[in-house]
């Protein structure tokens, strides 16, 4: 068994080992609902596919961070980009919504960017302080109220409707999921992310423009939480104050558990999918289950510690 | 002149304070009394604290998350134990502090000898600490005792007046009557602990691991020693500002946004009192700085007149400011190879 494991590469590992547990979490809950009502709901299309659906807003947020902490950096300015662009599409409405959604996303990515790349400013502090000048602007907008404005029918069809029985959200999520699948793995762009990520001075050196890659990054991680926004009002059929805080950790959460490095560098984008169905699902156990709120944050702080204790250890300083 | 050029960032957040406190106690229409210096220094003390906390695993070149979620956590265990007669209330806050400074411990030894990044690690124990917060206090509440909460969240003379401890209208106490407690407990907490930390053998190998670990290590310093007692020093100052919060609301609430929001806070008090988020400069007593100068922005607000709703977006250009000073260091740098560190 060891030697079996032992062939697999180690960039792998993390991402097997978490679909392991996602089993492991169907297991139980299949056994949990199983043995008190009788039946088997984990395992009918209709539940998993509408557990996906909810899964995609958490899916695309988690796609945008792990590019940025590919590079070795952090995007906290996630759950105001994400409302704010929610809030601004739904306040223009009509053809334009969606589009100025995303250019939300573009700008905000796009300052983060410019912030970390030229001023050099660490990104943790940064993107925190974009995050709360995002809040500000929507405070003032909104006058702190839920804005009454609906979302069009467009971002309803895009988050809430299904077309072959599938929810359109999932095909946005899949979509966006393919995007940075080519980007990472075909791309002269993603190519560059890694490298910038493993040492900057040295892909500098090596003639890659190391403060454009940073700054396209980081508007990828903008564009993906303004898509997210966008999904989730249509989801909710308006915008509303904080609907974006609840993303920021589990999508941290999700990248790391994918087995990408917090320090950059590596990390395949399946192993973020994966992460990312592994929290919804212990989630969606968690609720069935009715745990309170209590043991839940307990449980999920737990099986994100032992998780990474089984494959995220890091190598012992030695000089 | 050496002196100036390592504390050039504490200095200047120094200053900064000094400028905004005392325009702001000129503008105010009751600046320099007592009453406005006592409800400005209780407001302050939680965010000290955890700003105090948050410097230990920044200083190592990490970066704690459950800082917030320790102080909830501690506030809701000082909420249930801090009542009853005096051994008790002095237990309930000793127990206080220690689940804040095992809270730490047990980050420290999870992120050593589980070797994980401090700042992932913590992500998961912050979710562990609210949801034992939850457990203790499902709903917001408490009972603290009523004497603790007027004797420490007032003047020195109130102090003195509540336990009857002499006659506070004595002669010799005037001078020093009006200071107010919860700034002699924050002062008094970072004389006491931070400084013998930082002068010690395991405060220096903190700085020393922030700024090369591996030399730290070739050199013989007990690395893995200093690293669990900074995340244990962490807990405890971040439960110092737990009891505190606890004992000034009388209450306890293990509210998610709010333990977030003083952790986000915590990076930005770090970072404004000049410790360096690579690690391995700085200090506890700058952090400190850097939440008072964050609070007293907010002070601004109650006696200039802004529309409210514009004050978080001014909160936020404030701090955006501050925070890209540090650029300035960019424009000095004459091989650009060194701003890729």
């Amino acid at each position: 068994m060891t030697k079996l494991f032992s062939h697999i590469k180690p960039e792998n590992r993390p991402i097997l080992i978490a679909s392991a547990f996602i089993l492991v979490i169907l297991m139980v809950g299949t056994a949990f609902t199983l043995s008190t009502a009788g039946t088997a709901p984990l395992l009918s299309p209709g539940y998993v596919l509408q557990q996906l659906q909810i899964g995609s807003f958490l899916g695309i947020v988690a796609a945008g961070m792990m590019m940025v902490i590919l590079l070795g950096h952090i995007d906290l300015s996630v759950p105001w980009t994400l409302t704010a662009a929610a809030m601004m599409a739904t306040a223009v409405g009509g053809d334009m919504a969606v589009p100025t959604g995303l250019a939300v996303g573009l700008i905000v990515g796009l300052v983060n960017g410019l912030g970390v790349a030229y001023l050099r400013i660490p990104s943790m502090i940064f993107t925190l302080g974009v995050d709360s000048v995002m809040r500000g602007l929507m405070v003032a907008h909104t006058g702190g109220f839920a804005p009454q404005d609906q979302a069009t029918p467009f971002m309803r069809f895009l988050a809430a409707e299904k077309v072959l029985g599938i929810p359109m959200a999932i095909f946005v999520w899949a979509l966006v999921s393919v995007i940075i699948t080519i980007v990472l793995t075909r791309t002269s762009f993603g190519r560059s992310i890694y490298a910038t990520g493993i040492r900057e001075g040295a892909a500098y050196l090596s003639g890659i423009r190391t403060r454009l890659v940073i700054i396209g990054a980081f508007m990828m991680s903008g564009v993906c939480a303004a898509i997210a926004g966008v999904l989730l009002a249509g989801y909710s059929a308006k915008a509303y104050q904080g609907m974006g805080t609840p993303y920021l950790l589990p999508a941290i959460a999700a990248v790391v558990l994918g087995g990408t490095r917090i320090l950059g560098g590596q990390g395949r984008y399946v192993g973020t999918l994966v992460g990312v169905i592994l929290i919804v699902l212990l989630n969606s156990v968690l609720s069935i289950m009715q745990m309170p709120e209590a043991g839940r944050q307990v449980i999920y702080g737990s099986v994100i510690i032992g998780m990474l204790l089984v494959y995220g250890r890091g190598t012992k300083v030695t000089a | 002149m050496n002196m100036w050029r390592q504390n050039r960032a504490f200095v200047g957040a120094l200053a900064m304070l000094a400028v905004l406190y005392i325009t702001y106690n000129f503008m105010h229409p009751r600046g320099f009394s007592t009453a406005v210096l006592v409800q400005n220094a209780n407001e302050v003390v939680a965010i000290a604290f955890v700003a105090m906390a948050q410097t230990l695993p920044v200083l190592l070149g990490g970066l704690d998350l459950s800082v917030g979620a320790v102080m909830t956590l501690t506030a809701c265990v000082a909420s249930v134990l801090v009542n009853g007669s005096p051994a008790e209330i002095l237990f309930g806050m000793a127990a206080t502090l220690a689940v804040g400074a095992a809270f730490g411990f047990m980050n420290g030894v999870i992120i050593v000898y589980g070797r994980l990044q401090p700042i992932i690690a913590t992500l998961a124990t912050g979710a562990v600490a609210l949801g034992l917060a939850l457990f203790i206090r499902p709903k917001p509440g408490g009972d603290v005792d009523g004497d603790l909460n007027w004797a420490l969240t007032n003047s020195l003379w109130d102090l003195v007046d509540t336990y009857g401890l002499f006659d506070p209208d004595a002669a010799w106490f005037q001078p020093i009557a009006w200071i107010p407690v919860p700034l002699i407990l924050l002062f008094g907490i970072a004389a006491l602990v931070w400084v013998p930390f930082k002068k010690s053998v395991t405060g220096r190998t903190v700085y020393a691991i922030g700024s090369a670990e591996g030399a730290a290590y070739m050199s013989g310093l007990p690395i893995d020693r200093a690293r669990i007692a900074a995340f244990t020093l962490g807990g405890f100052l971040a439960s110092c500002g737990g009891l505190y919060l606890a004992i000034q609301t009388s209450s306890g609430n293990a509210d998610v946004m709010q333990a977030g929001a003083y952790t986000l806070n915590s990076i930005a008090a770090v970072v404004l009192g000049g410790t360096s988020l690579l690690g391995g400069a700085g200090g506890a007593i700058g952090s400190l700085v850097g939440a008072l100068i964050l609070r007293v922005i907010s002070f601004y607000f109650r006696i200039v007149s802004i529309d409210p709703l514009l004050q978080p977006l001014i909160e936020g250009l404030v701090l955006l400011a501050a925070v890209s000073l540090g650029a300035i260091r960019t424009l000095r740098v004459k091989n650009r190879l060194e701003l890729f560190r």
